[in-house]
């Protein structure tokens, strides 16, 4: 057929299950796709066509066996952060180099289970530590739509895959922004789930208190369909929630009658790029035109949530990669006389800057004389954040926001200024120190036709309601269905 | 100058869980090495702890049993250091948070005197791997990391090495008794800490602490304490300055050396665990655990006092080990005369499990056949000598102590005609200490039922040997 990679899952599905087409069919596609673009977008770190292919016989001879499974044969990219068995699980860092995956992350297992196979990983910021897939031990990912721009992070070498047709879907995870921002920049669609609702097992840990797997897709009922199956209590993550698992496709309407939906003044700001707002102010407006009533509300701890999150992410990092130290897996680093070289050589080789940077962040804000001062002030406003959401969502059912305040940067023009770089997650990350979802849905272009992401943020465990809103938006609009002239044209 | 000396203990339990605490890896000693072991405990990335509620329960049961407040409110924190048997790089421990505080545990202060050592706390952490150092290079083996190991710390309420010895010694029954460990020393089931000092007589404060590590003994805990405090009182009366340090005992040298300074202390960099809930523990959970409790010594020393009428004394050695206690509660249970069960328990059985390091649990004579033996010996089928050889004879091999003694021919003559016989037999070819004893020589009466005893191979009852014998000879004729 030469064009199945352009489908969206559900479209897979169907085409799967109408016998339109085959599993190996679908992968194939994809190889051609990624054999044609990927040499310029480097969304992929590894895809293994020829095991993939073998999978993808094999789904198709289960389906012939008479096995059945909401996404059986269906292709999808993982983030280099998830473990699959099997697969190599390096998160954009040389210090993974050598390490395979001795299990499945609980979510790789629930959509494993439906039959879905796992045909590549895609590039992100070491250890989800980035907003632009530039911090990658491996070389940047592009973005689709402006080779010359990044593709945002750090799941940005899964937003450029979904983007650019290279995958029907791919998996993210979510810190501070990490699935919201890549989708925006890339013009696909990106959901953070509430903290707690997917299972954080075999997702190798940031910052274990904000951490989401999360789906980047090319419309809402993708997302909302992915969710449904990895969502719900696990008994390997104890910080996940027992709160109901709704039917999410079910909750995809056309509609927003009788939703309220918030504008958070503290997020039209100074700062915001005047395209973007632009493009969010044209959203809102068709959300007023879908039914919805628009209030403004207030989030007055926006402005202190940048430095809460590089604190409360850096100390939990600072232990989280404590273990890599070459002592059991991945690379070790040669020359050393003891131990202490073993590690410092190891950690020194192997660490990239920005991960150096929160590491040597998160210890000193965690030593003794600077805990209290730093580290316990944090938690305290974390939960002033958090409260912010809890009062704001009295008021409305969800809140509208901008993604990111400017659209896909270039490469290189934040690197030489991390807090630059940070600051751009303004937006994105007071919904993670709150632990409530984050949906990013294409409202837009900027004039130098770049994508723009209207973020709707729906309390802990509302997935349905900001589902609900971004499927009735797509619904009405096209800019999910935009796709790069890159990809389009089949490369260059 | 008169100088006092002061310790405080920190006591690490290995818990008697199934699995270890985040995973669900068996916690068996002498498997080889990095068998017990999966992605949790070797901390691979993605992994996630999940909590062992056995290993809450055996901690708040300790807590309970050691008179603790139970925490309704209790977390877990990250202590950060890098060292290569720890999987993580950081130990799941518990900072401000513990499950249980306060609490105290009764020793022997010498002489009779009770002394109550307080505790400060105990709480919950997960045990470290094992580095194995040979000639060239060195591993680790990670069978044990992810045991669950509940830390006790103590209050500085002791004041000699005895003491600590008495503590370690109090606790380990208390623990026992409990079942929440198996307190194998030489498996390092029970690890402990020392922190000492001396101060002048008369001076409130502590002096400057010092920290020993590495005594894998109880006995290695007196002998480094006794080196220590000698060591620091050497110092203050030559007017050298005590720094506050950590300092490793070293057996082979019967010497502690500088480990760490304060300076080099380690910054654990605390702080709360985010992979784990806090644990909250309802009343109710608590007073269910509490109600669960097994009789402790001291409720089980006034049983035995009451229960089987025996001395305030037997029944507190009786009651110091479980194992003993159990076994001597079963076999007095249904005896005619448990005081007799308590001697043989205290004298014959003590003794011969001493001498060969048993434990009771291992000893062949059952509390049945412990029973029988001392009724046998009571309607003196047998005599008391006779009884001791059967007993070691059951030691040895077992078995029931009646049939020993028909198979071996011993049982107890009590035929009065037979032994008169033997009675009349004696005074006639002993007729010089017949005599003394008429005249009043009461020893010589011992002399005449020994022979007795030795005409009859031992198998006259000696009471009723003493009965002819009198009869025969008359009351003695005078008392002077």
């Amino acid at each position: 057929m030469g064009s199945l990679n352009t489908l969206t899952v559900r479209q897979a599905v169907d085409h799967l299950e109408q016998g339109a087409c085959s599993s190996e069919e679908l992968v194939r596609d994809l190889l051609s796709a990624r054999t044609a673009l990927d040499g310029t977008i480097q969304g992929y770190l590894q895809m293994d066509g020829e095991r993939a292919l073998a999978e993808a016989r094999h789904a198709d001879a289960d389906r012939k066996k008479g096995r059945r499974g909401r996404l059986l044969g269906v292709p999808l990219a993982v983030k280099d952060i998830l473990n699959v068995t099997g697969q190599a699980c390096r998160c954009g860092s040389r210090i993974l180099d050598g390490y395979t995956a001795p299990y499945d992350a609980t979510a790789i297992a629930r959509l494993r289970a439906e039959g879905a196979i796992f045909v590549g990983r895609t590039n992100m910021d070491e250890f989800g530590m980035g907003s632009s897939t530039e911090n990658s031990a491996f070389g940047p990912t592009r973005n689709p739509w402006n080779s010359a721009c990044v593709p945002g992070g750090s799941s940005g070498g899964s937003a450029a895959v979904v983007a650019a047709d290279m995958a029907l879907a791919a998996l993210g995870s979510d810190t501070g922004g990490s699935v919201r921002q890549p989708a925006a920049f890339c013009g696909c669609t990106g959901l953070k789930p509430s903290y707690g609702r997917v299972s954080r097992y075999g997702l190798v840990a940031y910052a274990s208190s904000l951490d989401q797997i999360g789906p980047l897709t090319k419309d809402v009922d993708d997302a909302a369909l992915l969710l449904g199956v990895m969502a719900g209590p696990d008994p390997r993550d104890s910080s996940s929630v027992e709160a109901l698992v709704e039917d999410y496709a079910a909750a995809c309407g056309s509609d927003l009658k009788g939703m309220k939906l918030g504008l958070p003044r503290d997020y039209f700001v100074k700062g915001l790029e005047p395209a973007v707002e632009a493009a969010i102010r044209a959203a809102i407006e068709r959300c007023r035109e879908l039914g919805a009533e628009v209030v403004e509300v207030s989030l007055p701890h926006t402005s202190v949530a940048i430095p809460t999150y590089y604190i409360v992410a850096t100390a939990e990092a600072s232990a989280n990669l404590a273990r890599f130290d070459g002592v059991r897996y991945g690379f070790r680093a040669e020359g050393a006389e003891d131990v202490l070289e073993v590690y410092a050589k190891t950690r020194a080789q192997g660490f990239g800057p920005e991960v150096k940077r929160r590491i040597i962040l998160g210890t000193y804000v965690l030593s003794g004389g600077y805990h209290d001062a730093y580290y316990v002030r944090a938690q305290k406003v974390r939960t002033l954040i958090r409260r912010d959401f809890e009062d704001a969502f009295k008021t409305c059912d969800a809140i509208l926001a901008p993604v990111a305040p400017t659209a896909a940067y270039r490469l290189g023009e934040k690197m030489a200024d991390p807090l630059q770089m940070y600051l751009g997650d303004i937006f994105t990350v007071p919904a993670s120190l709150a632990g409530i979802c984050g949906l990013s849905v294409p409202c837009g272009f900027t004039p130098a036709g770049l994508p723009v992401g209207l973020q709707v943020l729906g309390p802990a465990f509302g997935e349905s309601r900001v589902l609900r809103v971004g499927s009735a938006y797509q619904k009405s609009t096209d800019w999910h269905r935009r796709r790069p002239a890159l990809a389009a044209e089949g490369g260059r | 100058m008169k100088y006092l000396t002061t310790i405080g203990l920190e006591v690490h339990v290995q818990l008697k869980t199934r699995s270890k605490m985040f995973c669900g890896c068996p916690t068996g000693p002498g498997a080889p090495p990095n068998t017990q072991v999966c992605p949790v405990c070797l901390g691979y990335p993605g992994t996630l702890p999940v909590m062992n509620g056995e290993a809450i329960r055996l901690t708040v049961m300790t807590g309970l049993m050691l008179g603790c407040a139970i925490s309704p409110y209790s977390k877990f924190d990250r202590k950060n250091y890098f060292y290569p048997d720890m999987p993580k790089n950081y130990q799941i421990s518990q900072f401000d948070k513990p499950l249980c505080l306060g609490g105290s545990v009764e020793i022997d202060a010498g002489g009779g005197a009770v002394k109550a050592v307080r505790l400060t706390r105990i709480h919950l952490e997960e045990d470290v791997g094992k580095c194995i150092h040979q000639a060239r290079r060195s591993g680790v083996d990670f069978n044990r990391a992810g045991v669950p190991l509940m830390e006790i710390v103590t209050e500085p309420d002791m004041e000699t090495p005895d003491e600590a010895f008495a503590f370690l010694l109090a606790l380990k029954q208390m623990l026992l008794y409990l079942g929440v460990s198996d307190c194998n020393l030489e498996e390092g089931n029970l690890r402990c800490d020392v922190n000492c000092s001396v101060r002048p007589e008369g001076q409130a404060e502590l002096g400057t602490k010092v920290e020993i590590k590495n005594m894998n003994t109880f006995k290695g805990v007196h002998v480094a304490l006794q080196y220590e405090l000698d060591r620091q009182l050497e110092a203050v009366r030559t007017g050298e300055r005590i720094v506050q340090e950590t300092r490793r005992w070293e057996p082979e040298a019967g010497a502690t050396a500088p480990m760490r300074s304060k300076e080099q202390a380690h910054d654990y960099r605390y702080f709360p665990e985010p992979d784990l809930m806090p644990v909250v523990l309802p009343p109710a959970q608590v007073e269910a655990w509490r109600a669960a409790l097994p009789e402790l010594p001291r409720q089980k020393r006034e049983r035995f006092a009451a229960q089987y009428g025996i001395p305030e004394y037997d029944a507190r050695v009786l009651a110091a080990q479980k194992a003993v206690a159990d076994y001597f509660d079963e076999a007095a249970r249904g005896a005619s005369n448990p005081k007799l069960i308590s001697n043989w328990v205290m004298t014959e059985m003590l003794r011969r499990l001493a001498e060969r390091e048993m434990d009771i649990r291992d000893c062949k004579v059952t509390p049945a056949a412990l029973r029988e033996l001392a009724a046998l010996a009571e309607i003196q089928a047998i005599n008391s000598n006779t009884a001791k050889e059967v007993f070691a004879i059951l030691f040895e091999q077992g078995g029931d102590p009646a049939a020993v003694v028909r198979e071996r021919g011993w049982g107890q003559n009590s035929d009065g005609d037979a032994i008169g016989a033997l009675a009349d037999r004696v005074i006639a070819e002993n007729a010089k200490s017949a005599d003394d004893y008429r005249r009043g020589k009461e020893a010589a009466l011992k002399f005449l039922i020994g022979q007795v005893m030795r005409l009859s191979q031992g198998k006259a009852n000696p009471q009723m040997a003493t009965e002819k014998l009198v009869q025969r000879l008359g009351r003695p004729g005078g008392t002077g």
